[in-house]
């Protein structure tokens, strides 16, 4: 339709400006308004620029170099890239630990507020206030987070570990402070503060948006609670799972704020994950070219896992009308 | 209306399953909950509640003077941190409403060379990792002398504001009728006059949802406060959290009961924004949740 309309306005093309045929416009109010569109959208193209498209190939750039910041940066090709894969012996652990903690907390996260959610659909009296509870540790500042569970679970003194030893637990664990523990003690605190909040949230959406037809034809057809939940809820949960999988994937594998401030990363490197590893890297030895290099591995695979479930989904999502 | 009357007997007749049902939802408010009430009570404690053994979780008297003393505390300026943050916040969220909304018109009303492919980089951008970009925004700033202040943390937010913002409200100026720009247009309105006085007043739902979520966001943001401040009088209140909790005894005094006070302090915002705000919050995640 558009190419038909342009070739008609030939003519009256040929008569207009060349800003009009730069814009796309066929006549003077519109190239008008055109000129008026950019100007509205400029501060977005001024910011993409500056923020966005400059800063990307600045980084690509500095991932070939060795800059310290002070001095210019000095070309050294592949070497940061072969400095990670082969020489730095934090890479491959601080990798191997950031998906140990993905891998538990992207299912528990996942199908905790799925559960959290399908409670929060039976129309309990008090529901509100039952959402409200269980989304509150989602709007604690990181820091604060990270704080008040140390305190927590501070082995001596902390409050859960005298629940457990009430409990006739003698040894409870140490959680932040030992080795063994402290990985599963952060990936704990953050499930805690992710399973009620925006996961959940979308996950209520998508169950009240479920008609409730489909729910009394399964019921005729003898269907049980159970049955009811695999075959008409789930089916019809698949675009809000693969939404919320996505997004959890891309939070687990950049998680640094808890465990940058309950444990440094520590004891003895317990919880160093990729994105500490390149914090210090970079804002700590102000090695932005390592840095920088290593920002784009952890690019490549949050491509390539968002891609992978892309790419999958088509197997297992089920889309309305599709 | 019958459908409702059919279900709501049924809903609330309290069958044994419902009974272990309610019992697991208490269960979960206590774990949920109970990590905010300790640190409510603790803020409340002296010294010596805060280190006993076993663990004292009410105090014998509410040490009210606590939330006093955390602003004063000696090399520890609680003050100047909320301060801070308060123009950060201000600042940032003023600049996403503002330039996203001014972004969003013209996506959404008007038509020029690039629109398109500009939108498709638009939601581009939010598929890459910040990670990325960090460090070159890092040089950037510290080649302007920024380093240290508090510009690199909200001048980017007035520029669009960022992709979610744009993408957000653009679909809610999809949403309002071409008829009213046109009626305005007739009158002699300009693009500008439209925006401002016809659409803009359309907007406050949307401008709300955005608001909290971005002044949420900014307030608990750690990332940028911990690579680009680094003196203490310049610190935000999640940076300056950090710091106090890494010196808790100033002076050799144990300051851990108002460590707690400081963080109820940190919480209080958003946890009082999401309860003033509650409809507009959970619609904007849930906006965001739909194109999924």
């Amino acid at each position: 339709m558009a190419v038909a309309q342009n070739q008609q306005s030939v003519p009256i093309t040929s008569r207009l400006s060349w800003i009009s045929r730069a814009v796309g416009a066929r006549s003077k109010t519109q190239t008008n308004k055109a000129l008026w569109g950019y100007a509205f959208s400029l501060p977005w193209i001024i910011g993409l620029i500056v923020f966005w498209g400059g800063p990307i190939v600045a980084s690509l750039y500095f991932g070939f170099t060795e800059y310290g910041i002070t001095s210019a940066p000095k070309w050294i090709g592949l070497a940061n890239y072969n400095h990670a894969f082969n020489g730095d012996n934090l890479f491959w652990s601080s990798l191997g630990r950031t998906f140990s903690f993905a891998a538990i907390y992207v299912p528990v996260a996942i199908v905790g507020a799925l559960l959290l959610a399908v409670m929060l659909n039976q129309h309990l009296i008090g529901t509100n206030i039952y959402r409200t509870i269980f989304f509150v540790p989602h709007l604690i500042p990181a820091v604060a987070l990270a704080v008040v569970w140390t305190y927590l679970l501070q082995p001596t003194l902390g409050p859960v570990n005298a629940f457990l030893r009430d409990l006739g637990i003698d040894n409870p664990p140490a959680w932040f402070t030992s080795r063994d523990t402290a990985l599963y003690s952060v990936t704990m605190i953050n499930i805690w503060a992710a399973v009620g909040g925006n996961t959940m949230l979308i996950f209520l959406a998508g169950l009240q948006g479920v008609p409730q037809e489909l729910y009394d034809a399964a019921a005729i057809d003898g269907g049980g609670v159970w049955a009811k939940f695999r075959h008409v809820t789930l089916p019809l949960l698949t675009p809000t799972i693969f939404f919320n999988l996505v997004l959890a994937v891309i939070g687990a594998l950049k998680v640094f704020t808890t465990a940058w401030v309950a444990t440094q990363g520590g004891p003895s490197y317990a919880t160093w994950f990729f994105a500490l590893h390149i914090y210090n890297q970079a804002f700590l030895y102000f090695k932005m070219g390592y840095g920088s290099s290593l920002a784009w591995v952890l690019a490549a695979i949050l491509i390539v896992f968002t891609s992978f479930q892309v790419v999958t989904s088509r197997r297992w999502v089920h889309y309305e009308g599709a | 209306m019958a459908q409702m009357t059919a279900q709501q007997p049924a809903s609330f007749r309290l069958t044994p399953g419902r009974g272990v049902l309610y019992l697991v939802v208490l269960g979960l408010c206590v774990m949920f909950g109970f990590p905010l009430f300790w640190t409510l009570m603790s803020s409340f404690k002296t010294p010596v509640e805060m280190a006993a053994f076993p663990p004292v979780i009410i105090p014998d008297v509410f040490q009210w003077e606590n939330y006093n003393r955390v602003l004063v505390i000696p090399r520890i300026p609680v003050t100047v941190w909320v301060m801070n943050s308060t123009i950060v916040v201000t600042l940032t969220t003023l600049g996403t409403l503002i330039t996203a909304s001014v972004v969003a018109y013209s996506f959404a009303r008007f038509e020029y060379r690039g629109r398109d492919a500009l939108f498709m980089i638009t939601l581009a951008t939010m598929m890459l990792p910040a990670e990325v970009t960090l460090i070159p925004q890092f040089v950037l700033f510290y080649k302007l002398g920024w380093i240290n202040t508090l510009k690199p943390l909200w001048v980017p937010a007035w520029f669009g504001g960022g992709a979610f913002a744009i993408f957000l409200m653009r679909q809610f100026f999809l949403s309002l009728p071409r008829d009213l720009d046109e009626a305005a247009l007739i009158d002699g309105a300009g693009y500008f006059r439209i925006f401002w006085s016809i659409l803009l007043p359309l907007c406050k739902p949307i401008l709300a949802t955005l608001g909290i979520i971005t002044l949420i966001g900014s307030w608990s943001d750690f990332i940028g406060p911990l690579i680009y401040l680094n003196s203490p009088s310049k610190f935000t209140v999640s940076v300056g959290l950090q710091f106090f909790n890494n010196s808790p005894e100033v002076g050799g005094e144990p300051l851990q009961h108002l460590l707690m006070a400081a963080c109820m302090l940190s919480m209080i915002p958003t946890i009082a924004l999401f309860f003033l705000g509650q409809r507009y919050f959970v619609q904007g995640i849930v906006m965001s949740g739909i194109k999924g």
